[in-house]
C-alpha cells in the first residue's frame, strides 16, 4: 500500500491531462498509470476519477474488469504464460513450473521482495510459436528450458525488459499459403484512389459483387453493413477495425497487423469514405501491444503521405483519421457491443441489441465495426472488381479465408485457402499426418472428428473465425476440452446468469469426468446445461462457450466414457474426504467412522 | 384493443402494445405474467437475469429486452421454456447462499415465489458456497450479500433516482459482486435511507430493515397465499397489498 508516493500520483494528474480529460480514454490512462506504478493503487484511481469529473465506481469497475489491470501490487516484472492447450502440448506447464522453482515464486503469486509474478493468461496468440508469455506485457515466443534459464537469470539480475535479448520477443508470421489477399502486391493509396475516381456508390457495388462476408466469424455480408451504416442518420459516423483476436487458437489478426497493416489502415479509410465517417477505430487486443509503435508509425507515414488525416490525396473534403485503442485482456470485448463500450472507456458488457452498432455504436452514433481481415479484403476489392474476389470461393462463401493452425502439425503458420477447400486438404498441407480431432473457430467453434474431415472449410459447411487447433491421436481429447472450459470461466463478463453461473457448473462436471469421478448422469448434466446456456445466454460467449463439450460428447463419446464410474450416480463432493476432518478432530478411526469397509482400510494406512 | 391495433400473440393470445414497448412490458400491462426477476417496470430493462426468456418466432430471447412488434408468435409457457427457467432460477440459488427457512423474506420474496412458479423443488446443482459477510454498520437496514443475484435494481435506484450512487457490481465473471460504494465498504457510512427507492427494489431479501421481522408470521404472507402470476411483483405493492413496507 505504502508503495505509492504523492509524487507518483501527480504523474497521474498529467496522464489524465494528456488524454485530454476524456472519459473515453479511462482504459488507455490506467494502462499508462499501471506503466508506471505496476498496478492501480486506491489513491490513483481515485485521483483519475477526479481528474476525470467521473464517480470513483465507475474507474474501479474498469480496473477490476480487465485481466491486465490490477488493483493489487504485482512483481517488477510480471510473467503470464499462454495457457492455450496449444500451449499445453508444446510443453508450457512443466517451463512454468521450471520457472516458479528458480524464482522461488508460487503460479500467481508476487514474490515477497516484490521482484516477479507468475501467472497464467488466456491465449496470446503465439499458437505457431508457442509456448509463449508476455513479459510485463510484451510477446515472448518459443520458450524453452534455455529460455526460461535466461529469464529467470535476467529476472535476479534485474535488467531491463530493453536489454534483455531481442530474439526472446521475435515474433515470426509463419505465412505458409498464399492466395489472392497475402500474394499478391497492392499499391498503398490503390484502394483510395479507386473511391476518389468512382464514389462510393460504385464500390459498395463492387462490395455487393464480391459477396464479401465478415471474416470474424459470424459472416455478416460486409456491403449490406456498410450501406445501412451509410443510410443511417447521424452526423457523425465511426469505423471500427476489430483486431481484438481473442479466440484461442486464431493469429491471423495478428499477421495482418504485423505484415499487411496499410491493407488495413486503407480498407478502413476506404469504408470512412463509402459511409461518410471521419474517425477511425483500431482495437487491438492487449497481447498484441508489442506492435503498438510499428503501427503507430505507420499510421503517421500514411498522413505525411497524404493516405490519412485531412485532404486525403489532396481532396479538401476526405478527412479520415485512425486511433490505435489498446485492450487489456478481455475476450469478450471482441463482441462488438463490448468492443465499443470498451472504446467508450467503460468495461466491456454487451449491450442488448437492437439497437445494433450501425445504427447506435460508439458514442451512440452509426458505427461499421468490422474484422481485420475484413477490411483487407475491402481494400483489394475496391481495386481489383467484386468479380475478381467473387471469381474464387463456393456460392455462398467469396473469396478465401486465412486459417491459423496450430497443435498437432508440422507446419503451424498461416494458411490461406479460397472457400470451400476441404479440412482434408488442410491437414496435409500443414503435415498432420495423424489427426484424431480438430477445435475449429476456437473453443466457442465446434470439434469435429476424422469422421468430418471430408467437409468443406465455408459458411455453408463449416463456417470458421479462422482458428484450427489439431489434436493426434496420442493427445486425451478430454485435456483439451477442460482447457477450453477453463477459458470460458475467466473469460465469462459476469452479467447474465446463465453465463456466470453455467461456465463455472460445466468446467466442474467436466473436472469431474475428467479425473475420474462422472457417472453416465453427469453427461447428461452437460448435455441439459450446455443447451440451456446456447439459448438463454445474453451474448455469444456464453451462447457458444458449451460448444465443446456439446461436440466431444458427440463426436468423441469414449473420450468421456471410459472414464466415467460404473454407478448411476457420484456425489459432486468425496463424502469419506468429507468426513476426514470430523474424524480428526474426535479422535475416531473405529469402523463406524467410515462409509464403508474400503475406506476403513484405506483411512487405518499409515 | 390500443389507439394503434398494433398486437402480437403470447401463448394464442393477443396481447395489445404501445410503439416502443417490449414484450414483456406489454404483457404485464395486458396482465399476463412472464417470470422475471431483473426486470422493473419503473426501470429501464437490464437483460441480465435471463429468466424472461420467450420463443419469439421461433427463436429464444429475453422477453423484457425484445421490442414488441406486431404480429409476433411469442411463446412462454411451454415445458420447454418451463424446464430452462426452472435451470436459471436453480443457478442462482446455489450462486449465493439462499437458506429460506431462515430468511426473513421467505414467503414475500421474488426470487422465492418465480422459483415456485417454474416449479422448482430443489437447487438441483453443486452448491458454490460463497463466503460473503454481511453488512449490518447502517442503523436501519442490514445487507446480506449472500442472497443478491446481481439484478442491479438497487444499484439503478440508487443512481438513477435517489441521486446516491451507493451500490456498484464489481469483479468479472463469477466473481462480480455487489459492493457498498464507499472507501470502508460500508453502508453505515452512507446516507442510506429506508426511504430511498434503492431500499424497495430488492427482489429478494438481500436488503432488509432492522429491529422488525416476522410482523406476518410465515406460511400468511404474500406468496404463500396466492402465485408471483396472481400478485405481481413485491416491489410494485403497496404495504397493504404485503409489498415492501417503507413506502
Ligand atoms: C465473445 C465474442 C468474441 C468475438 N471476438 C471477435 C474478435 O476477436 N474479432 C472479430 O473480428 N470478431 C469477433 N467477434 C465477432 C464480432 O462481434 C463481430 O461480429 C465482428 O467483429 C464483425 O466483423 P465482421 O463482420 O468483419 O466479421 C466476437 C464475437 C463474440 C460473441
Ligand atoms: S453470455 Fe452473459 S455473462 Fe457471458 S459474456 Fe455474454 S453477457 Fe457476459
Ligand atoms: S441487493 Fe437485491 S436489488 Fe441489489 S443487486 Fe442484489 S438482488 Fe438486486
Ligand atoms: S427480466 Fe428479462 S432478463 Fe431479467
Amino acid at each position: 500500500m505504502a508503495e505509492t508516493s504523492p509524487v507518483r500520483i501527480d504523474g497521474v494528474r498529467d496522464i489524465v491531462q494528456r488524454h485530454g480529460a476524456l472519459p473515453t480514454r479511462l482504459l488507455q490512462i490506467l494502462r499508462e498509470i499501471q506503466d508506471d506504478l505496476r498496478w492501480l493503487p486506491a489513491e490513483a484511481l481515485d485521483s483519475v476519477a477526479e481528474a476525470l469529473g467521473i464517480a470513483p465506481d465507475r474507474v474501479r469497475r474498469v480496473a477490476e474488469f480487465y485481466a491486465f489491470l490490477y488493483t493489487a501490487p504485482r512483481g517488477a516484472y510480471n510473467i503470464l504464460f499462454s495457457d492455450n492447450i496449444t500451449d499445453r502440448m508444446l510443453g508450457n506447464r512443466a517451463l512454468l513450473h521450471a520457472l516458479c522453482a528458480r524464482l522461488g515464486v508460487g503460479i500467481g503469486e508476487t514474490r515477497a521482495d516484490g521482484r516477479v509474478t507468475v501467472g497464467t493468461t488466456s491465449c496470446t496468440g503465439m499458437c505457431d510459436q508457442g509456448p509463449a508469455a508476455l513479459v510485463n506485457g510484451q510477446a515472448v515466443t518459443r520458450l524453452d528450458a534455455a529460455r526460461i534459464a535466461s529469464i529467470a537469470t535476467l529476472v535476479e539480475q534485474q535488467a531491463p525488459l530493453e536489454q534483455w535479448p531481442r530474439e526472446l520477443f521475435e515474433v515470426t508470421s509463419n505465412i505458409r499459403r498464399a492466395d489472392i489477399l497475402l500474394g499478391r502486391h497492392f499499391a498503398d493509396g490503390a484502394a483510395l484512389r479507386a473511391v476518389l475516381k468512382r464514389g462510393p456508390a460504385a464500390i459498395l457495388d463492387e462490395l455487393l459483387k464480391s459477396g464479401l462476408r465478415g471474416q470474424g466469424g459470424a459472416g455478416f455480408k460486409s456491403a449490406a453493413k456498410w450501406r445501412s451504416c451509410r443510410e443511417a442518420s447521424g452526423a457523425v459516423k465511426y469505423v471500427v477495425c476489430n483486431a481484438d483476436e481473442g479466440e484461442p487458437g486464431t493469429f491471423k489478426d495478428r499477421v495482418l497487423m504485423q505484415d499487411f497493416a496499410d491493407l488495413v489502415f486503407e480498407g478502413m479509410t476506404l469504408c470512412g469514405r463509402v459511409m461518410g465517417a471521419r474517425q477511425g477505430f483500431v482495437y487491438l487486443r492487449g497481447e498484441y501491444r508489442y506492435l503498438l509503435d510499428a503501427l503507430r508509425d505507420t499510421l503517421q507515414r500514411r498522413r505525411e503521405v497524404g493516405l490519412l488525416g485531412t485532404a486525403i490525396l489532396g481532396e479538401p473534403d476526405f478527412n479520415f483519421d485512425i486511433e490505435i485503442h489498446l485492450g487489456a485482456g478481455a475476450y469478450v470485448c471482441g463482441e462488438e457491443s463490448a468492443l465499443i463500450e470498451s472504446l467508450e472507456g467503460k468495461h466491456g458488457v454487451p449491450r442488448i441489441r437492437p439497437p445494433f452498432p450501425t445504427t447506435h455504436g460508439y458514442l451512440n452514433q452509426p458505427t461499421v465495426v468490422n474484422n481485420v481481415e475484413t477490411f483487407a479484403a475491402a481494400a483489394k476489392i475496391a481495386v481489383e472488381g467484386g468479380d475478381w474476389f467473387a471469381s474464387r470461393g463456393t456460392a455462398e462463401s467469396k473469396g478465401t479465408k486465412l486459417l491459423s493452425l496450430s497443435g498437432d502439425c508440422e507446419r503451424p503458420g498461416i494458411y490461406e485457402y479460397p472457400f470451400g477447400v476441404t479440412v482434408r486438404r488442410v491437414l496435409e498441407d500443414c503435415g498432420a499426418r495423424d489427426a484424431q480431432g480438430i477445435q475449429m473457430a476456437g473453443p466457442a467453434g465446434h470439434m469435429i472428428s476424422a469422421k468430418l474431415f471430408d467437409r468443406r472449410i465455408c459458411f455453408e459447411d463449416l463456417a470458421t473465425g479462422g482458428s484450427f487447433m489439431v489434436f493426434d491421436q496420442q493427445r486425451d481429447i478430454l485435456d483439451g476440452i477442460r482447457n477450453f472450459t477453463h477459458f470460458f470461466v475467466h473469460e465469462s463478463c459476469g452479467f447474465c446468469t446463465p453465463c456466470r453461473v453455467g461456465t463455472v457448473l460445466m468446467r466442474d462436471l467436466v473436472i469431474k469426468v475428467h479425473t475420474g469421478h462422472g457417472t453416465r448422469y453427469d453427461l447428461e448434466e452437460m448435455r441439459t446445461l450446455g443447451r440451456i446456456m446456447q439459448v438463454a445466454c445474453h451474448c455469444g460467449l456464453g451462447q457458444t462457450a458449451p460448444n465443446p463439450v456439446l461436440d466431444s460428447l458427440e463426436q468423441f463419446p469414449e473420450a468421456y466414457e471410459r472414464r466415467l464410474r460404473s454407478t448411476a450416480f457420484e456425489p459432486a463432493f468425496d463424502l469419506n474426504a468429507a468426513l476426514e476432518e470430523a474424524r480428526r478432530l474426535t479422535g475416531r478411526h473405529d469402523p463406524g467412522a467410515y462409509l464403508n469397509e474400503e475406506e476403513l482400510l484405506l483411512g487405518a494406512m499409515p | 384493443m390500443n389507439d394503434t391495433g398494433q398486437c402480437f400473440t403470447l401463448d394464442g393470445r393477443m396481447v395489445p402494445f404501445q410503439e416502443g414497448q417490449t414484450v414483456l412490458a406489454a404483457a404485464l400491462a395486458a396482465g399476463v405474467y412472464i417470470p422475471h426477476l431483473c426486470f422493473n417496470p419503473e426501470f429501464a430493462p437490464h437483460g441480465s437475469c435471463r429468466v424472461c426468456l420467450v420463443k419469439v418466432n421461433g427463436r429464444m430471447q429475453a422477453a423484457c429486452t425484445t421490442p414488441a412488434a406486431d404480429g409476433l408468435n411469442v411463446h412462454s409457457e411451454t415445458g420447454e421454456l418451463r424446464d430452462i427457467r426452472r435451470g436459471i432460477l436453480q443457478m442462482l440459488f446455489v450462486e449465493g447462499n439462499h437458506v429460506c427457512p431462515a430468511c426473513e423474506k421467505s414467503g414475500a420474496c421474488q426470487l422465492q415465489a418465480v422459483a415456485y412458479y417454474v416449479g422448482m423443488l430443489t437447487p438441483h446443482f453443486t452448491h458454490f458456497y460463497p463466503r460473503r459477510p454481511v453488512d449490518a454498520s447502517h442503523n436501519e437496514a442490514v445487507i446480506d450479500f449472500n442472497r443478491c443475484i446481481l439484478c442491479e435494481l438497487c444499484v439503478r435506484a440508487s443512481r438513477d433516482i435517489d441521486g446516491k450512487n451507493l451500490f456498484a457490481v464489481q469483479g468479472r465473471g463469477i466473481q462480480a459482486h455487489l459492493v457498498v460504494n464507499t472507501p470502508s465498504g460500508k453502508l453505515g457510512a452512507t446516507d442510506f435511507s429506508l426511504h430511498d427507492k434503492a431500499a424497495q427494489v430488492c427482489p429478494t431479501g438481500a436488503i432488509l430493515t432492522k429491529h422488525q421481522g416476522y410482523t406476518i408470521a410465515i406460511g400468511q404472507r404474500l406468496y404463500d397465499r396466492k402465485p408471483i402470476s396472481v400478485v405481481g411483483d413485491v416491489a410494485q405493492l403497496s404495504e397493504q397489498q404485503g409489498g415492501r413496507r417503507h413506502e
